[in-house]
């Protein structure tokens, strides 16, 4: 099945970005200890960025000499293979009862992540060297960025599912401690806690659905859980049904990281943490790893039919909700969460038509103009001393050109202009949709929908930060272009954002779709079920057209209505919010799902927990306690008087003891 | 001999100091000190030479006669004195072993008056802790169980907070109550089997009826259940915790109670296997609920000490519930946690008596912005609670999900119950960090507080380091647990297997009394 030859190598992807980081952390103590003499020096900390990029850097070759050794591979056999030991084993180490493995596995799929998480990542890092610039926490801000990658390579490249939690807690927990990054705020700190915990609801989904997989395999080795599935000839209705449950619980784990509805209000919130964060971990990397896992072990997902529909739907309307919502958010950074959320939807609507590759196509071209956009974003931050509110921009095309002219280029790919990576992808998960038919009919319609609100609120964007008049006050904001270590990071990705389709260009195109014959080995034994138990969907070439050709009409429809509409200022978003006051407060609270939470479900938690502590334990659980301890000093305060020194008391109780005794030995 | 030694020389050194003239107080810290040290590192050397293949035996069992019980019914019943160790045992030792003198080096912040007495009393705790889990003979067990009470009722007593009576008079009598019953059934099974020899009784008390069987076990799980503590008779512990001095608190969590679980392990399930097949499912939901129900009342907690003594009910309903799974993995996990609670939990507690000792203060309103002031603590804080909630890759992480997956096998409700308390335990922990650690330091009080000092992190640098190995490599502790942990499965697995074929022969009987 794979090459068992080991390649130790392997462990430096993850190990250098962990090297990296706790020589980061220790020039943090090392900076904390110089400025106990000094409290104004930055010193030794800012060595710090050299250090993380040269990991990421080590991290990124070593990532492609991967990728290049497997193409000298047969297709077949790509995957190079390394474990250092048992990490957990229950039973006789000779014949285990259960064991699992610290492995790594590289394969296209892992390939493929790796390649984007060490390539953007050291992108990210490189901007975050500019855009930290003289942060107290400079080098402890790289630390937790490293640690942030390696967790996030030991996601994609374990070879156990238990390997995979041990990333995918990691990433959550750099995730909390990169939104609760400027915790002396008070606000981040209440973020980060929330996306923690959020996750966690996830994870113990995760949990669940990792008992289940031993219950059925008693392994969980990914691989083996792949091949068990596809060798086994037919499943008792049992085992269907448990590996249904265990599909939808590590749906629900995704839907926590991935951020889907209803686990997806801690990702608009994730946006407390410094740009750099929201572009790495919030957009490109951490919240695609729900569709790794997915594709990653996708014949358990293909032979739970309704949990594709499940994730379909689920997916389809976290892209509504997501995109409705970004239409109306002020703040440039809330409009690239929600959109986040939304785009995020669409991979997840592929994943339920068993789009495999479609998704991951979408992953990776959203990778790269989403961190080119929130990078973008950032860097107008940046020059403009911290104002997030479009509101107060405009006209900010003239101050900086570069920023102005690569986040055009990360626009026109989100909003799925003809030819940018977003269309291509985009495209073809709505096409997969289309092609299922049935029910799926519908969820296309909500994709395209979700399509033309996308285009809108992307040029919106647009508009209203870089064109019009300028909005902000002269006397305070001089805005200015940023230097050239941020710049030449979004010049990169803006060119990946342009040409990043060619991965996967449609069949009508008569090209080869190069993502989906590299990762055809690991797609394969979901397809085959799925084609057996549905057959296979083709669009005829006309289909396929007039799908790309409505795309594009409705993509340069709303981009141009959207552009113009803002690019005067802001006088449209007075309009709606006068006119329809309640629709605009409900979009822009998210479909007041997040507000719902905290009454229907927190609030009431809340007060069960008090109900605990002070009615059950201290009043009736310690009440008896106490209640025990009095009575029996009240017995014996009784007892007390009855040694009373008194001769004829005495004579009574032993009377008293000796008739009792008498009764129960003639009654017995 | 290496046991008696082990067990007895944190005595010796309690009479050293005992020598010791009274204002001397820093030889009196330095021979405790050495004293713990000496027990840690013959503990660890046992630990390391445990189930090496080719290994001597002889270390792991000692036994002289003791005394003899008369009996008017039968021959009189020779107690021995004898200690013995297996894979269980051994990790309790090296806990104990472990945590003294990260305990005794804490007392430097905060132990100012009597320090003799403290020592002594720390000390002849310890004796009585290492006897509980090495005595293989059920009088000499019940003898070193009471032993380790009694220091811990001085130490709450003397050197404790404001309500300090309140809370020692209420853990003092409570688990007397429950040892008391404990009693009972130990001369209960003396009369009826005419020995107290542990591993004789293991081997016959599995004959005795079911029904039998339930009332010892019944007394047994009261006294353990008590000590654990399992709900509902946990409410002397958030008291005793926040009365308690920060190393009598690290004690009690990180050892005393795993007393309690031990024995459940031990007595309940070794020792009364069809018993413990019969409570298994009541049992396990004790421990689903008590996870549920620590957790929910840590959440409500303002006192951050008392939250983490609330915690404490959470994360030992993990262990009730790991270890009356009765599955290899629930036991391993248990076993695990036990370890992982006595580490993460002492963590806490050093940390909160550090705070404490700068600011005065435990109410969770009176800090804010203390990582800005004091980032080394910050950080092992913060690392604490990681340890705490089950982050994979260090301690708490193996023990929990081992427990939820033997859970999971025997009973999916329960497991899926004790599963909040990940969630949970997310929330009230990093509730507490958010309050103490982060936002504005705008408190006066908190604006000078000092870092903590290299004392303060070498006495947490072991606990630190055990609790990455045990996240990493848990197999280096599981092989040593596992053959013991094998032969308490098999016993049980037999016992479950035998009342499911004593019930099916019933099915043709019944059947004939229908047909007639």
């Amino acid at each position: 099945m794979q090459s068992h030859e080991s390649h130790a190598w392997l462990w430096w992807i993850p190990l250098l970005p962990l090297l990296g980081s706790a020589i980061a952390g220790a020039l943090h103590l090392a900076t904390l200890r110089a400025r106990k003499s000094d409290p104004q020096t930055s010193a030794p900390g800012t060595l710090a960025p050299w250090i993380a990029c040269a990991a990421m850097a080590g991290a990124f070759v070593l990532s492609v000499r991967g990728f290049l050794a497997l193409r000298e591979l047969e297709p077949a056999a790509r995957a190079l293979a390394s474990t250092v030991h048992h990490w957990i084993t229950i039973g006789n180490p000779q014949s285990p009862l259960f064991e699992v493995d610290l492995g790594l596995l590289l394969d296209p799929l892992s390939s493929t992540m790796t390649l984007v998480v060490t390539g953007v990542g050291l992108l990210i890092h490189i901007y975050a060297s500019g855009y930290m610039k003289g942060d107290a926490g400079y080098a402890k801000f790289f630390a937790y960025l490293n640690l942030f990658v390696f967790a996030m390579l030991m996601l994609v490249l374990s070879s156990s599912l238990l390997g995979v939690f041990i990333g995918w807690e990691g990433v959550g927990l750099c995730s909390f401690l990169l939104i609760g990054f400027w915790y002396e705020k008070g606000w981040p700190a209440e973020a980060a806690q929330k996306a923690f915990v959020m996750n966690r609801i996830g994870d113990a989904c995760f949990l669940i659905g990792s008992f289940l997989l031993v219950r059925l395999f008693g392994t969980l080795d990914m691989a083996d859980v792949v091949q068990k599935i596809g060798s086994a000839q037919s499943f008792t209705s049992e085992q269907s049904l448990q590996m249904s449950l265990a599909a939808l619980f590590l749906f629900g784990g995704c839907c926590g990281k991935s951020a889907q509805f209803p686990l997806f209000t801690w990702l608009p919130d994730a946006m407390a943490g410094p740009t750099p964060v929201s572009a790495l971990i919030h957009a490109a990397t951490m919240v695609t790893s729900g569709i790794y896992l997915i594709v990653r072990l996708n014949p358990l997902f293909a032979a739970s039919g309704w949990v594709l529909y499940v994730i379909a739907c689920v997916g389809a309307l976290t892209a509504l909700i997501g995109g409705s919502t970004a239409l109306v958010q002020r703040d440039i950074k809330k409009v690239l969460a929600y959109s986040t959320v939304s785009q995020l939807g669409y991979m997840f609507l592929a994943l339920g038509t068993g789009a495999w590759a479609a998704a991951l196509f979408h992953v990776v071209t959203h990778a790269f103009f989403k961190a080119l956009l929130f990078l973008g974003a950032g860097s107008v931050i940046h020059g403009m001393h911290e104002e997030q509110d479009m509101h107060k921009m405009g006209g900010l095309r003239k101050h900086m050109p570069q920023t102005f002219l690569t986040f055009v280029a990360g626009a026109a790919a989100l909003s799925g202009l003809p030819l940018l990576s977003g269309f291509f992808s985009k495209d073809e998960i709505l096409a997969h949709a289309f092609a299922s038919g049935g029910l799926y009919y519908g969820l296309w319609a909500v994709g395209v929908i979700t399509a033309a609100l996308t285009a809108y609120y992307t040029w919106r964007m647009v508009a209203l930060t870089f064109f019009g008049e300028e909005r902000f006050d002269h006397h305070h904001v001089h805005p200015h272009e940023s230097p050239i270590v941020m710049t030449a990071p979004l010049m990169v990705l803006a060119v990946l954002s342009i040409v990043g389709g060619a991965l996967g260009l449609p069949a009508v195109l008569h090209a080869p779709h190069l993502l989906a014959e590299w990762l055809a080995p690991v797609t394969a034994p979901g397809n085959k079920i799925l084609e057996a138990a549905h057959g296979s969907h083709h669009l005829s070439h006309a289909a396929e057209w007039i799908l790309l050709g409505l795309g594009s009409a409705v993509a340069l429809a709303f981009a141009h209505t959207g552009f113009h509409a803002y690019k005067n200022g802001t006088s449209q978003d007075e309009y709606f919010a006068g006119k329809r006051p309640s629709l605009a407060a409900y979009l822009g609270d998210a479909w007041t799902i997040d507000s719902g939470y905290a009454k229907v479900i927190v609030l009431p938690l809340r007060m069960l927990s008090f109900l605990i502590a002070v009615v059950i334990d201290q009043f009736a659980i310690d009440g008896l306690v106490n209640g025990a301890g009095s009575t029996a000093r009240d017995i014996a305060e009784w007892s007390r008087k009855t040694v009373s020194g008194s001769l004829a008391s005495y004579a009574l109780w032993m009377g008293a003891g000796a008739l009792v005794i008498s009764a129960l030995w003639m009654w017995s | 001999m290496e046991l008696v030694l082990l067990t007895f020389l944190p005595l010796v050194g309690a009479l050293l100091v005992l020598c010791t003239p009274r204002a001397s107080e820093g030889l009196q810290r330095g021979i405790a000190l050495a004293t713990t040290l000496a027990v840690a590192v013959l503990g660890v050397k046992l630990f390391m030479g445990y189930g090496v293949p080719g290994g001597d035996a002889t270390p792991y069992s000692f036994s002289v006669p003791w005394f003899s019980l008369p009996s008017a019914y039968a021959a009189p019943t020779a107690v021995h004195f004898s200690l013995g160790m297996d894979g269980v045992s051994l990790l309790m030792v090296a806990l104990t072993a472990v945590l003294m003198p990260v305990v005794i080096l804490s007392t430097w912040g905060h132990v100012e008056k009597r320090v003799k007495e403290f020592m002594v009393w720390m000390l002849v705790m310890q004796t009585g802790m290492l006897g509980t889990f090495l005595a293989t003979d059920l009088v000499l067990f019940y003898f070193f169980w009471e032993v380790s009470l009694i220091p811990l009722y001085f130490l709450v007593g003397i050197w404790g907070g404001e309500r300090r009576l309140y809370a020692t008079i209420k853990f003092f009598l409570y688990t007397l109550a429950g040892s008391l019953l404990m009693m009972i059934a130990i001369i209960a099974i003396l009369f009826d089997r005419g020995t107290s020899d542990l591993s004789a009784l293991i081997a016959q008390l599995g004959d005795a009826s079911t029904e039998k069987q339930l009332w010892y076990f019944a007394a047994f799980a009261l006294a353990f259940g008590i000590k654990v503590p399992i709900l509902p008779f946990h409410t002397w512990l958030p008291d005793a915790h926040t009365q308690a001095p920060t190393s009598g608190s690290v004690v009690l969590a990180g050892v005393l109670l795993k007393m309690g679980t031990y024995g459940l392990l031990r007595f309940c399930i070794q020792m009364l296997p069809d018993a413990a097949v019969v409570a298994a499912p009541w049992m396990m939901a004790l421990g689903a609920i008590g996870i549920l129900y620590g957790a929910l009342l840590a959440w409500a907690q303002t006192d951050v000490k008392r939250l983490i003594a609330c915690s404490s009910v959470s994360h030992l309903g993990y262990v009730v519930l790991g270890l009356f799974a009765l599955t290899p993995a629930g036991l391993n996990g248990g076993m695990l946690q036990m370890v992982n609670h006595g580490i993460s939990t002492g963590l806490l507690f050093l940390l909160v008596g550090m705070i404490y000792e700068r600011r005065h203060s435990r109410a969770l309103d009176a800090f804010g912005g203390v990582a800005t002031v004091m980032p080394v603590f910050a950080m092992f804080w913060v690392f604490t609670v990681l340890s705490s909630v089950g982050l994979p890759g260090l301690n708490g992480f193996v023990g929990e999900y081992l427990i939820l997956l033997g859970a999971f096998e025997a009973s999916p409700l329960w497991s899926v119950i004790g599963l909040t308390g990940v969630i949970f335990g997310a929330v009230y922990l990093l509730m507490a960090t958010r309050k103490m650690l982060f936002g504005a330091c705008t408190n006066p009080e908190n604006q000078h507080l000092s870092d903590i000092n290299a004392r303060e992190i070498g006495l947490m640098i072991p606990l630190v380091v055990l609790a990455v190995w045990l996240g990493v490599r848990p197999n280096d502790f599981m092989h040593k647990i596992e053959p013991s942990l094998a032969t308490i499965h098999r016993s049980v697995a037999d016992a479950k297997q035998a009342r499911t074929a004593a019930v099916e022969p019933l099915a043709p009987v019944t059947e004939g009394v229908a047909t007639r």
